[in-house]
């Protein structure tokens, strides 16, 4: 692709109470724009995404009201993949030289909900009042089957979390900075079996925008831009196992990961071997185990020696969700993916600080999933 | 006894003395799904007929959810009981998903015999049952 991202900026996830999800969203732009070393005036096209907010593009009034294309999109939490995707083919279209993507939320606490009426997601009503309409629920049985499939164990849950809370308190502006001990976790309330309390992400608040431009005119504004090698988008065949679903069939198919991260490295030209850095959907701790293998980074079953052994650790050979993940970052649904984005730039520009991956990495990997089966991976290099 | 009235008409065969789920088959591709859709998931057919699909199967993943559902969910919170949640695999092919009459964790195993009941989940203000479907462990 010829694309390159300028610049990111992220307002950091977690509770801002009194601060609106369009001032986040305005702050994290500005944020980016200034790293990018650019201003509102040469953004040529615009995509921002939220779940709770109706119009994101409502926040160009406090930016400069200068007629370009925004679009607003929401594909729940494939969002913020599909805003990058969206920039990206803008400039790949010859529409723009230089766009924004913005990501912006705000969540009420607890579960999320799935709104009045489940004819809004294409189920009965039945279906959320007998109590079934829980993606935790989903989270659960899932990894429950691939524990019992593959031997995955307890003791490995808890260690993706421990990973998760040892890289938020590297990283200043994580939302969960605290570290927590495996004992701790294991003994932490049960959710959904074999899913317990600090397995789980919360839903959360804050904003992230990238700026993005023609990778060939890049050095024109910057020294270390990240170019973006491919960005694939997918959504579920039938057969996949997904969340909120009545019945699903007994012959099954690969999930939209497996195919959107395929496809990506074909693209690149790369293999997972090649990855320096990886940031996986980690809604919960089973789902970052399962995503490993569903991405190519493991074969199945392979994660319990690598959790245990500390691969998956800043310091280790395939290094997963360095700023904490959404385990400590939670998840404003919107901004999600481009967190991942935004991550993934410092680390390939060696900016990421006390959770810096060590070596000099030069490729990362950006991967988001959700429901009804949607799934956006990205591939960056440093040059 | 108290007047009873199923969650959803068209789910299940009610009243019955033998209740099943109601799904429907491709006429196409055979595919089975539940509950009953006109559109087949699996190839572009828009003709699926209703059957009635098996009554037994065997657990094929669980959970047990330990926390009172947020809205839609009809239960009382203050009174609130964990109950068990799973994917039921049945020989026409699909699994289906239904709440457990059992929440005891260690007696719930992936690959045990289940069968289909219909219990009450909730009593509605008009003073009736609301009763829906679920699996419940085969004794062996």
């Amino acid at each position: 692709m010829n694309v390159s991202i300028l610049g990111s900026g992220l307002y950091p996830f977690g509770r801002h109470e009194g601060v609106g999800p369009i001032e986040m969203g305005v702050a994290a732009a500005n944020d980016a724009l200034s790293d990018a070393g650019l201003g509102w005036n040469d953004i040529q096209f615009a995509c921002a995404g939220s779940l709770e907010v109706l119009q994101p593009d409502t926040m160009i009034k406090h930016m400069g009201l200068t007629g370009i294309p925004f679009t607003t999109l929401y594909n729940g939490c494939a969002t913020g993949g599909n805003l990058l995707l969206t920039a990206a083919n803008a400039i790949t279209a010859g529409q723009a030289d230089v766009a924004i993507a913005v990501g912006m939320d705000k969540h009420p606490r607890g579960a999320f909900s799935v709104g009045d009426t489940l004819e809004s997601i294409g189920l009965g009503q039945w279906y959320g009042e007998t109590g079934l309409a829980l993606n935790p629920q989903y989270f659960a049985m899932k990894t429950m089957r691939y524990m019992h499939d593959h031997g995955i164990s307890e003791d490995c849950l808890n260690r993706v979390s421990v990973k998760a809370f040892r890289n938020g308190s590297l990283n200043e502006r994580a939302w969960r900075r605290k570290q927590i001990s495996e004992e701790e976790i294991a003994g932490s309330p049960m959710v959904c079996d074999p899913l317990r309390k600090y397995h789980f992400c919360s839903p959360s608040e804050g904003a992230v925008a990238v700026v993005l431009c023609r990778a060939d005119i890049a050095a024109r504004y910057t020294t270390s831009p990240v170019r973006l090698r491919a960005d694939v988008f997918r959504t579920r065949r039938y057969g996949s196992f997904e969340t909120l679903t009545p019945s699903t069939p007994v012959r099954s198919v690969p999930g939209p990961s497996v195919e959107a991260s395929r496809e990506a490295f074909e693209a690149a030209g790369v293999g997972p071997e090649d990855i320096d850095v990886m940031q996986l959907q980690d809604t919960e701790a089973g789902h970052e185990i399962m995503h490993m293998a569903e991405c190519g980074f493991c074969a199945d079953g392979e994660q319990e020696a690598l959790v245990r052994d500390g691969e998956t650790a800043i310091e280790g050979l395939m290094p997963v969700n360095t700023d904490g993940g959404l385990l400590a970052n939670g998840e404003p649904i919107g901004a999600s993916g481009l967190r991942q984005v935004h991550e993934v730039c410092l680390q390939l520009r060696g900016r990421a600080g006390a959770h810096q991956v060590p070596g000099n990495p030069r490729t990362g990997f950006t991967h988001v999933y959700g429901f009804p089966g949607v799934s956006c991976v990205t591939i960056l290099t440093s040059s | 006894m108290r007047e009873q009235r199923p969650v959803a008409e068209g789910l299940f065969t009610w009243p019955s003395e033998h209740p099943a789920l109601l799904g429907s088959r491709c006429p196409d591709c055979g595919e089975t799904t539940f509950p009953v859709q006109r559109g087949c998931p699996a190839c572009p057919s828009q003709a699926c007929e209703e059957v009635e699909l098996g009554r037994s199967g065997t657990l094929w993943t669980w959970t047990v959810q330990h926390f009172p559902p947020p809205h839609p969910w009809t239960g009382n919170a203050r009174e609130f009981v964990p109950f068990g949640v799973g994917y039921i695999e049945l020989e026409d092919g699909v699994r289906v998903e239904a709440r457990l009459t059992e929440n005891d964790p260690s007696r719930l195993r992936i690959g045990m015999e289940m069968e289909l009941v219909i219990e009450t989940f909730f009593q509605n203000d008009e003073g009736e049952e609301v009763v829906t479907f679920a699996f419940r462990p085969v004794e062996a």
